[in-house]
């Protein structure tokens, strides 16, 4: 690792007051749905005993596996020894934490007893994915932050190595328990695959790039600058290339589910019969998430395609994590049910106001963390143009 | 001159051919003794294996009985729209496409012997007790709904809204989990589950690991099904003529 100069953020005033009091309305929103949701009990939000999962967790999910994809940029410098991403990596770990601590606070503030959080780590249930992922999820946090230690202070320098490697391992032990939670759902048969932990692991490449590419120019737009454009390109390309990686995962699991007689039934509700899941698909992660980003990385845009992905995200996870829940369970299969209660018909599912205010309130989180860090500690480079830097370094390597 | 008939001799005989009929055939209505209850301070052991038979074909058009029964003995209140609220037991009108052979089934927690609720419980607040009753304790819950999410057959429920009448033998608080308890506040006492007390004939509840209780015999001679038995879940409650 070469010696790079660091620096806190110096943003101008004049650019960062109106993002802090958009950041402060998108918490204060976010609080104040939490509060709302805890007080009055989960009816005032759209999910139901049909559908137990909405929005937060769809965001959530983003959030998470955006986090261990945001650790991309310091992992091609500090794992594959890439000299051009080095100025780039303590932002890169910062992100990484900031938006595992976002979609975290949404997981945890949707609970339905927040106040019990801490027995999930006094007595955990060994065989609950979701134990472990809260070990993932500590580990996460307190290797990229060692990470982030040995990559700034020079007297820790010996223990690069170490921290380095150590993240980078963990972020895919970490994406592969993320995946699990939904693929070990033997009562959700479209979901219940082990293909789960290696897509969410592509997942997590695509979307965590993405957001990079949206954060790193807005960070430099505070304090005046712009992201090397060489650099931006270069991970578009990368980008691209993710996420024709992730649609191939994607591809094949409605392939394979729409071959496979017990989730036949399911899946062609899902790609011709299911409405708005159906213009989700074709129009959100098909056309806008994935054909859209690849055209504008070949025209040479890599922010547009970059916010074109994430809308395409959240289209995705919406289907993987909402279709499964709302459409009827086979409890007798072969034999057409009905009851009272809705078995045997799709259930409705529509996200309420305070559900969308505690998604954006995990956004905001995570913007918040990264601003504060950035604003706070010394890791973004001196000159943040300069940070994406070596143009020369990245057109000889290209 | 006309008399009245004898209606206590008819009842006697109605009461003989019953009792002959059970012993010929105790199958033939699901009717079981009470189980024996376990001594307070006693604690459940997997010595004993609680289940549930149900006679799907005696399950009446229109009957919500069992649904009542629990509804009353612990409190919970459905009606609302469909999915909201939680309803330990709901009925299901199940109907071949191929014959047009309609069915009646009631459906609660099933009562793994492996249940995948427990399994994802971050906090095991969901267990299996040593007798095979898969139980919610409201006070580890923290309200994640993975159960809810791993249940094959959507029988655990989330209450997301607050109760104003709960009974103080069935514990129920908003934002945690719930479902069916198998009654083990009757059962602890030696009775039989409020649903089965309701729908005598098309219920039989008992252990299923003592060879000599009745449902073992009705199971032995007769068979019976699992729900998604490709799940290979063990359920406790099985049904006979779906």
């Amino acid at each position: 690792m070469t010696a790079i100069a660091f620096d806190n953020l110096t943003a101008s005033p004049r650019r960062l007051w109106p993002a802090v009091i958009v950041l402060g309305a998108a918490l204060l929103a976010g609080g104040l749905a939490v509060l709302v949701i805890e007080t009055q009990g989960h009816h005032v939000t759209g999910m139901t005993n049909r559908v137990p999962w909405g929005l937060p967790h769809v965001v959530a999910y983003f959030l998470i596996l955006s986090a261990s994809g945001a650790l991309n940029v310091a992992m091609v410098a500090s794992v594959f020894r890439q000299k051009a991403y080095e100025p780039l990596a303590p932002f890169s770990a910062l992100l990484a934490i900031a938006l595992l601590a976002g979609g975290l606070s949404i997981l945890v503030l949707d609970l339905g007893r927040p106040d019990r959080l801490t027995l999930t780590m006094q007595s955990p249930n060994p065989r609950s994915i979701f134990a472990w992922n809260v070990v993932l999820y500590t580990g996460f946090v307190a290797i990229t932050a060692a990470y982030l230690v040995t990559l700034l202070d020079r007297r820790f320098a010996r223990f690069f190595g170490v921290t380095s490697n150590a993240a980078f391992l963990w972020r895919f032990v970490l994406t592969t328990g993320t995946g699990l939670d939904l693929g070990i759902l033997i009562a959700r048969e479209e979901l219940n695959s082990a293909v789960f932990a290696p897509m969410f692991i592509s997942f997590s490449l695509t979307f965590g790039l993405a957001v990079f590419l949206l954060v790193l120019p807005a960070a430099a737009w505070l304090s005046g600058g712009a992201p090397d454009h060489a650099l931006m390109q270069r991970l578009g390309r990368l980008l691209a290339l993710f996420l024709a990686v992730s649609f191939y995962f994607s591809a094949v699991t409605h392939a394979f589910n729409l071959y496979a007689v017990p989730t036949r039934s399911l899946e062609r509700f899902l790609l011709f019969q299911g409405d708005l899941y159906t213009v989700l698909f074709w129009v959100g992660q098909v056309l806008l998430g994935t054909v859209t980003p690849l055209l504008l990385v070949y025209r040479k845009q890599p922010i547009a395609a970059a916010a074109a992905v994430v809308l395409g995200a959240l289209a995705t996870l919406y289907l993987y994590v909402i279709v499964s829940q709302a459409y009827p369970q086979p409890v007798l299969p072969g034999l057409q049910v009905t009851s009272a209660w809705g078995d045997g018909s799709v259930a409705s599912y529509g996200p309420s106001a305070a559900e969308f205010f505690l998604g954006l309130g995990g956004v905001a989180v995570a913007l918040a963390a990264l601003l504060a860090g950035c604003l706070l500690f010394r890791i973004v480079p001196i000159d943040l143009a300069r940070a994406a830097a070596p143009s020369a370094a990245l057109r000889a390597a290209a | 001159m006309r008399t009245e008939p004898d209606t206590g001799r008819r009842k006697a005989l109605k009461l003989a051919l019953g009792a002959a009929a059970l012993a010929v055939d105790p199958g033939l209505f699901l009717i079981a003794a009470p189980a024996q209850s376990r001594p307070a301070g006693v604690a459940a052991s997997d010595s004993q294996r609680w289940g549930l038979l149900i006679d799907v074909s005696r399950c009446a058009e229109g009957c919500t009985r069992c649904v009542q029964a629990c509804s009353a003995e612990h409190g919970w209140r459905g009606g609302g729209p469909p999915g909201l609220d939680p309803q330990w037991i709901r009925v299901l009108s199940a109907t071949d496409p191929e014959t047009g052979r309609s069915v009646r089934a009631p459906l609660m927690c099933q009562h793994c012997a492996r249940p995948p609720c427990a399994d994802v419980c971050p906090t095991k607040a969901t267990f299996r007790r040593a007798d095979s009753v898969v139980l919610v304790d409201r006070h580890r819950c923290i309200g994640c709904r993975y159960c809810v999410m791993a249940c094959p057959f959507g029988v655990r429920f989330f209450l997301g809204d607050n109760v104003s009448d709960r009974e103080r033998r069935s514990p129920r608080g908003k934002g945690t989990a719930e479902g069916c308890t198998l009654c083990v506040h009757r059962i602890d006492e030696g009775r039989q589950p409020a649903c089965v007390e309701a729908c005598p004939g098309a219920m039989m509840f008992g252990d299923l690991n003592d060879p000599k209780s009745p449902i073992r015999e009705v199971l032995a001679g007769q068979g019976a099904r699992r729900l998604r038995g490709n799940l290979a879940l063990g359920q406790g409650v099985q049904y006979r003529g779906l």
